[in-house]
């Protein structure tokens, strides 16, 4: 039984250590036949010429903002959400509320994007049909950050519930009896018993989100990218695919995600500091 | 102000109950309207569509999009990808979980320790895209559908909710008694835990389904554009002719020149595509939040 354990243990080191040895081609100049460590080491040749992009402090720049106007809103909205599904008292009505809820969650970014390039269409576009207009969305650079966070929110929000819904189905029913005798209301109860019982799992998330404040995802900013809105959806991710993949530049593109993992790690120490000073959540 | 807030204080059960539902009844027209406009659309004319007469039912109702869909190659021969892909990744992703999560449950594996740090550092570092990839190539996988599925490994987050389901939720007694009447590790493991863990087993089969039969980015640069799934395939006909589309409507300054069967094809291929899983998840939705407890209690 354990000498099937080498199976994932092998496959792990294969596929997710000796990448991470590879990582040292960003201070390389990698060819193939020379393999991860006998390439020629050029220092830091790549890094320097990330930052000489002319692009570089745009997709920086656009990288930040845009994950933290989701983070702004997606951290949020979920904690509303599941405050106000945890109250509901009808059993089927609730289920109901929260099936409809996960479904976008499980539809492909490919279906999403698909939706969001047909509804924001100038010619028939189900925005533009409400709105009696025919902006065509996806080619003004001001409204690329709202598209994506709106879209992201359609998407996950109700997702986002269930860590928190679970946290609350844990409250002790009696709790709720006693703040009901003392003549609680609904909104009272939900002061002073649900939002005190969230807080450690919100502080939690909250970390590992601002931790994660430059991974802006590739997929959706990437299908709803168009050569129009690029002043605000150029990102490192879509770069690192482009440089990567698109021009195999290897060394240069990983030269640019590990730049990106750095800070990312860099941000979640921060954050787990300021979190660990204001509250006894620790989680790094 | 002070008035308002006494009012939501003061505010029966009653009253409240109404209010709750009417705020939450507001946020599922706001997510499942967009859906419902989708598939009133792919049984619509697509003139209706553009001209806004399809808000709440079908107008000039048709099945020629589905019809296209079906007749279409590209689609067809993507979806049976896409149904290979996933029913493979994921009877592969589940045996994995298991194989992986069943020994580290046990106190007496030497070096869990160490094993557990092993997996757990994978969650918070990587190589990143591209050393990755020159991995995936140099083992030789490029072209090839396993390299959607080994990759990925384990699913180390998955895998610890798992384990903490073995540990915390299946009876020691029993595991005990089997192994008193003389079962096996493997034995035990076969007849005692998998029957024993299915709710557990039921999330992850479908959590890694949907992972499969929704993923494009692997494909699109591990197979080197053979085999496309599904979602690769709704991308030349959402992504790309959309874009033109556009282009073409601004230059002629109308939709005069959209292929009807094209915009049909667009509405019913994303049903088609999106159908299979909303079906699934309903199914296992009562263990999510209890799966993700149990994951959340360290054991």
């Amino acid at each position: 039984m354990y000498l099937l354990l080498l199976i994932p243990v092998v496959l792990t080191f294969v596929y997710k250590y000796i990448p991470m040895y590879g990582v040292q081609i960003a201070f390389r100049d990698y060819s193939p036949s020379k393999g991860f460590s006998g390439s020629t080491w050029v220092g830091l040749k790549w890094f320097e010429r990330f930052f000489n992009a002319p692009t570089c402090s745009r997709m920086i720049k656009n990288t930040i903002l845009l994950s933290a106007y989701s983070l702004l809103w997606s951290f949020p909205i979920p904690i509303i959400l599941s405050l106000i599904i945890n109250q509901l008292r009808f059993r089927r009505y609730k289920r109901v509320v929260q099936t409809i809820l996960y479904a976008p969650h499980f539809i492909s970014t490919m279906i999403v994007c698909g939706m969001i390039r047909i509804f924001l269409s100038p010619s028939g576009g189900l925005i533009n049909l409400i709105l009696g207009t025919n902006i065509d969305f996806l080619t003004e650079a001001s409204a690329f950050r709202t598209i994506y966070v709106a879209s992201g929110i359609w998407q996950d929000a109700g997702w986002g519930c269930i860590i928190y819904l679970a946290t609350l189905a844990n409250v002790d029913p009696g709790l709720y009896e006693a703040a009901k005798m003392d003549g609680a209301s609904v909104f009272q109860r939900i002061l002073h018993i649900d939002i005190p019982e969230l807080i450690p799992m919100a502080v939690l998330n909250l970390i590992m989100a601002a931790g994660g404040l430059m991974n802006v995802g590739f997929e959706k900013v990437w299908l709803l990218q168009t050569d129009l809105n690029k002043a605000t959806s150029d990102v490192i991710a879509v770069y690192v695919y482009q440089q990567g993949i698109e021009n195999a530049k290897y060394s240069y593109s990983t030269a640019v995600g590990l730049f990106n993992t750095a800070v990312n790690i860099v941000l979640l120490i921060i954050v787990n500091k300021i979190a660990s000073k204001l509250s006894d959540v620790e989680f790094v | 102000m002070a008035k308002n807030n006494k009012l939501s204080i003061g505010m029966s059960d009653k009253t409240s109950d109404i209010v709750l539902v009417a705020i939450t009844a507001a946020v599922l027209l706001v997510v499942a309207y967009p859906l419902y406009y989708v598939v009133v659309a792919s049984f619509s004319d697509p003139y209706e569509v553009y001209a806004g007469r399809t808000f709440l039912f079908p107008r000039g109702f048709t099945l020629d999009g589905y019809k296209a869909v079906f007749a279409d190659n590209n689609i067809v021969s993507g979806f049976l990808n896409s149904v290979l892909y996933t029913t493979v990744g994921t009877i592969f992703s589940v045996v994995m979980l298991y194989i992986t999560a069943y020994p580290m449950a046990q106190k007496d594996l030497p070096g869990r320790k160490f094993l557990s740090l092993f997996f757990v550092i994978t969650m918070y570092f990587s190589g990143g895209l591209i050393p990755t990839y020159l991995v995936v190539k140099k083992t030789g996988l490029i072209g090839n559908m396993w390299s959607l599925f080994l990759p990925g490994g384990v699913a180390v987050g998955n895998m610890i909710i798992v384990r903490n389901y073995f540990q915390n939720s299946i009876p020691k007694e029993l595991v005990e008694a089997s192994q008193i009447d003389g079962c096996s590790k493997f034995r035990t493991f076969t007849d005692v835990v998998i029957p024993l863990s299915m709710p557990i087993l039921a999330v992850m089969a479908v959590f890694s389904m949907v992972a499969y039969w929704n993923d494009w980015f692997t494909a699109m640069i591990y197979l080197g554009g053979k085999g496309q799934p599904l979602p690769l395939v709704l991308r030349s006909i959402l992504i790309k002719s959309s874009a033109s589309a556009a282009q073409v409507s601004m230059i002629s300054g109308g939709y005069a020149e959209l292929n009807k069967l094209t915009e049909m094809i667009k509405f019913c291929s994303m049903i088609v595509a999106a159908i299979p899983m909303l079906i699934a998840y309903p199914f296992v939705q009562k263990y999510f939040e209890k799966g993700f407890m149990s994951g959340a209690v360290k054991g």
